[in-house]
C-alpha cells in the first residue's frame, strides 16, 4: 500500500491560540479513515490547513508525494454544510455540475453529457428528483448529498469531508456511507471528520484521534480503545465496555 | 461594499479637477477609479490587519472619503474660477448633460465589463458561492477577487455619471435584489437585473425631461424602488402574493383532505 498523504509536523493557529501543534500522520492508499476529537481539537482546521485554505505555521504537506497545486484535480472537498449561502440562486444539478468546472474551463458552458454526468452523481446519492429544486428548498440532509455528489463528479482519489453525517437522519447517514464503502472499494482514500464515536468501529477501518496533535492513529481494531479515547476526550466521556454510549461525566 | 465604493470615488473627482483645472469627462473618472479603487483596498487593508470587520472597515471608509471629497469640494468653491460649476453633480448625478463623448466611453466601459463576466461566468458564480470549492479547482481566489473589486469600480464609474455617488449604489443593489424575487436561476438573475436596471433608467429619463429641471438620477432611483416593490409582491418565486396563493392552495387541500368534523365531541361544549 502506497501513502497517499504524508503530514509531518504540521502547526497552525487561530491569532493568538495555537490550535494544531506538531501534528505527522500517513494515510495509506484505500482506507477509510474517520477523524475524531473533542469541539475544538482542530478537526475542521486540520483539513483547511491541509488543503491550503488556512495558512500553516510550520511542517510539510505531501499528497501523493508532490505539493497539492501540482495534483490538486485528484483531491476531492466535501465541506461544512453551514460554509455557503443556501439562499444562492441555484438548484441541486448547478451545484453538482460545479464540481466539473475545472474540467470546462473558462469561456465554455457546460452541455448535455456535463449533465448527464451531473444526473448520474445525483441518481448515486438518491438525489435525481431534486436536480432541479432550488437548493434553499432542500433539507440538511438533501443538501449534504448534494455537496457529496459534486465531490464525486471530481472524480478525485482522495477525498476529505468535513462532518458529512452532521445533523442527517438514519437512512441519508446509511446512504452516505454506502457511498464511501463504494469508494474504497474502487481503491480510493476517504478522510473524514467524524463527530459520533457509536458508529466510529461500524463505518471506518482508520480512526485518527485528533486534541491539538495526534493522541493515537492506527487500524481501529488496534487503535480504537478506552485508553485512547479517554486520552483524547480527557475525563468528560466515559466509555462503556458493554452497551456502546456517551455519558456525560456530572459536574 | 459598492455603497463604500462608489462614496469613495468623490475625492478622486475633485483631485483630478484640481490637478488638471478641466472638467474632462474622461480625466475626472480615472480620478475616481483610482480613489475607488484606493478605498476598496485600505477596506481589505483594515479587514486583513485588524479586528475591525468589513462592515465597519466600509463605514469609515465610506465617510471618511465622502467627507473629504466634500472638504475638496468646498476648497475647489472657494478659489472659483467660475469653471467648476457642475463639480458637485457628481453628487447627485448629470445624466442630463451628458454629450456624445460620455455616452461612447460608458459604452466603452460597460462592454468591457460584460465581457469579462461572459467570460468567466460560471467561475464568477462559483466564486461567490463557495470559494472555498473554486480555490480547489486551482481557481485563483486572490486574482478574481481583484478582478471583481476593478469590474466593480468600473461599473460604479460608468453610473456615477448619471446617478451620482450617493445614489449609485442603490442602483448596484436595487435591480438585483428585484431580480432575485423572479428566479432561482443565476443566469436569469443577471439578465432580469441588467433588464430592470436599463427599465429604471429608461423610464426615469423620460420622466424627468417631462418637467423642467426635475433631476434625472433621483427619478432612476426611484423607479427601481418602484420595481422592487412590484417584485416583492407579484415575483414568481417569493413574492409575497405569490407565496400566499401556494400557503391558501395547500390550505385548502389540506382541509379538504382531512375527515369530516366529529359529530360527537367528549367533553363540555
Amino acid at each position: 500500500m502506497t501513502d497517499v498523504l504524508q503530514v509531518e509536523k504540521l502547526s497552525a493557529a487561530y491569532r493568538k491560540n495555537i490550535i494544531l501543534n506538531d501534528v505527522s500522520f500517513t494515510i495509506p492508499q484505500g482506507t477509510l479513515t474517520c477523524i475524531v476529537g473533542p469541539n475544538g481539537a482542530g478537526k475542521s482546521t486540520l483539513i483547511k490547513v491541509l488543503l491550503g485554505l488556512h495558512p500553516n505555521l510550520s511542517g510539510d504537506v505531501s499528497f501523493f508525494g508532490e505539493l497539492l497545486k501540482n495534483v490538486k484535480k485528484k483531491v476531492g472537498y466535501v465541506p461544512q454544510r453551514g460554509s455557503v449561502d443556501w439562499d444562492f440562486p441555484t438548484d441541486a444539478l448547478d451545484v453538482v455540475m460545479m464540481g466539473m468546472y475545472g474540467q470546462i474551463g473558462w469561456v465554455k458552458w457546460p452541455n448535455k453529457s456535463h449533465k448527464e454526468k451531473a444526473l448520474d452523481a445525483l441518481r448515486k446519492v438518491g438525489m435525481a428528483d431534486y436536480a432541479n429544486r432550488q437548493i434553499s428548498e432542500l433539507s440538511g440532509g438533501q443538501q449534504q448529498r448534494v455537496f457529496l455528489a459534486r465531490a464525486l463528479i471530481q472524480n478525485a482519489d482522495l477525498y476529505f469531508m468535513d462532518e458529512p453525517l452532521a445533523g442527517v437522519d438514519a437512512a441519508t447517514e446509511r446512504a452516505i456511507m454506502a457511498i464511501l464503502r463504494e469508494l474504497k472499494k474502487e481503491g480510493k482514500t476517504v478522510l473524514v471528520v467524524h463527530h459520533d464515536l457509536q458508529t466510529v468501529e461500524d463505518y471506518f477501518d482508520q480512526v485518527l484521534f485528533l486534541n491539538r496533535t495526534v493522541v493515537a492513529h492506527g487500524a481501529i481494531t488496534s487503535t480504537f480503545t478506552a485508553n485512547n479515547i479517554k486520552k483524547t476526550y480527557g475525563g468528560t466521556v466515559r466509555w462503556l465496555k458493554e452497551g456502546i454510549g456517551i455519558v456525560h461525566s456530572t459536574i | 461594499m459598492s455603497d463604500a465604493l462608489s462614496h469613495a470615488a468623490l475625492p478622486g473627482v475633485v483631485i483630478s479637477f484640481l490637478i488638471f483645472q478641466e472638467k474632462d469627462f474622461f480625466l475626472l473618472i480615472i480620478g475616481a477609479t483610482i480613489s475607488a479603487l484606493l478605498g476598496a483596498f485600505l477596506i481589505m487593508l483594515i479587514k486583513s490587519t485588524t479586528r475591525i470587520t468589513s462592515d465597519t472597515a466600509m463605514g469609515l471608509i465610506l465617510a471618511v472619503f465622502f467627507g473629504g471629497g466634500i472638504v475638496l469640494l468646498t476648497v475647489v468653491n472657494r478659489n472659483s474660477n467660475g469653471n467648476q460649476a457642475g463639480l458637485d453633480s457628481f453628487i447627485y448625478g448629470q445624466a442630463a448633460s451628458m454629450i456624445w463623448s460620455d455616452v461612447v466611453i460608458t459604452t466603452i466601459l460597460a462592454a468591457t465589463v460584460i465581457l469579462i463576466i461572459l467570460i468567466g461566468f460560471k467561475e464568477w458564480k462559483l466564486l461567490l458561492f463557495d470559494p472555498n470549492f473554486a480555490k480547489g479547482l486551482n481557481l485563483s481566489i486572490k486574482g478574481m477577487n481583484t478582478v471583481y473589486l476593478i469590474i466593480l469600480v468600473l461599473t460604479i464609474v460608468i453610473g456615477i455619471q448619471a446617478v451620482g455617488v450617493i445614489l449609485m449604489s442603490a442602483l448596484l443593489i436595487i435591480p438585483p435584489v428585484s431580480a432575485r424575487y423572479w428566479t432561482h436561476s443565476f443566469r436569469k438573475m443577471m439578465w432580469l437585473s441588467g433588464l430592470f436596471g436599463g427599465m429604471a433608467g429608461t423610464i426615469g429619463t423620460t420622466i424627468s425631461a417631462l418637467g423642467s429641471g426635475w433631476p434625472t438620477g433621483p427619478f432612476i432611483v426611484m423607479i427601481s424602488g418602484l420595481i422592487f416593490l412590484l417584485s416583492l409582491f407579484f415575483g414568481a418565486k417569493k413574492g409575497i402574493v405569490v407565496e400566499y396563493l401556494i400557503f391558501r392552495n395547500k390550505k385548502n387541500e389540506v382541509l379538504k383532505l382531512m375527515p369530516p368534523a366529529q359529530i360527537v365531541r367528549e367533553g363540555k361544549r
